[in-house]
């Protein structure tokens, strides 16, 4: 087996997460925006696996590639003319938006550089068996969140069916 | 364990790579022709009706926020299968309950017939 080093993977993750996350709020036709993000949550989970959160990856892609992609995109194609249209994805403040983030940005960037080592940190820090160990605490010690969350879907299946309910009268 | 993952890793660059060469032998190889019915939608040899841009019925929405989350209900399996041996009929009874109280929900989109296709 070849070996690769993580931190390459973890460059090239990183760039086409941005460059796909930078597609999504910069292309012109909506429908091509919410295939870049489908792209750039795919690429998260590739982050996820990077990290041993195999767990998380596996939700990543079943959950946000998988159902809220096709929810988005047929959400586009629900709104009419929006599949159609151009878009502008920018404003007056244009100006003012790209200097206050350059600074956040930059504030970022020394905070990180000088605070945190991101990427063997969290490597070393995560069991390789964490999804047992999601699993044991869900079941004991989390039961009760576990079993709202049920009630929680429960409240969102009458909520998107009273929402999109058709009146046959 | 990242190696574990090179087989997806191959298999994302091998499906972009393929992806990339058919559209660029196509463009290559492929003689240019610009026929009006070469720029209609192909639709086993019927000609297309209506616009592709036309508004989906609600109904394909419905289902889609439907099987988002059902498949949030699945992704609580996974963590609970690892350890449903571990946890015996505890674990089994949690989940039992978990998905009863699903299955409430379930009833009520079939009651209301949400997922009849007319």
């Amino acid at each position: 087996m070849l070996e690769v080093d993580g931190g390459i993977v973890f460059w090239i993750l990183s760039f086409v997460i941005l460059v796909s996350g930078f597609m999504v709020v910069s292309l012109k036709n909506v429908f091509h925006c919410a295939l870049a993000l489908v792209l750039c949550l795919f690429t998260v989970a590739g982050l996820y696996i990077l990290l041993d959160a195999e767990f998380l990856a596996a939700a990543q892609v079943l959950i946000y590639v998988g159902s809220v992609a096709i929810l988005l995109i047929f959400e586009v194609m629900l709104t009419s003319k929006l599949a159609d249209k151009r878009i502008t994805q920018s404003n007056d403040q244009a100006l003012v938006g790209f200097f206050i983030c350059t600074l956040f940005a930059v504030a970022a960037y020394l905070l990180i550089k000088f605070n945190t080592i991101w990427y063997p940190l969290a490597k070393s820090a995560l069991p390789s068996d964490n999804i047992l160990t999601i699993g044991k605490y869900l079941m004991t010690e989390f039961m009760l969140p576990f079993e709202v969350v049920s009630i929680l879907l429960v409240a969102a299946l009458i909520g998107a069916i009273a929402l999109a309910r058709t009146e046959k009268s | 364990m990242f190696e574990t993952f090179y087989p997806i890793l191959f298999l994302v660059l091998f499906a972009t790579f393929l992806a990339f060469m058919l559209v660029a032998f196509s463009i290559i190889l492929g003689r240019r022709t610009s026929l009006g019915k070469k720029f209609q939608a192909y639709e086993c040899g019927i000609t297309p009706e209506g616009s592709t841009k036309d508004p989906v019925p609600i109904k394909f929405f419905q289902v889609a926020i439907l099987f988002l989350l059902f498949d949030i209900e699945v992704i609580f399996l996974y963590p609970w299968a690892i350890v449903s041996r571990q946890l015996g009929w505890f674990g089994f009874i949690e989940m039992l309950v978990f998905i009863v109280i699903l299955l409430v929900g379930y009833f009520y989109v079939l009651g209301r017939g949400a997922l009849k296709w007319d």
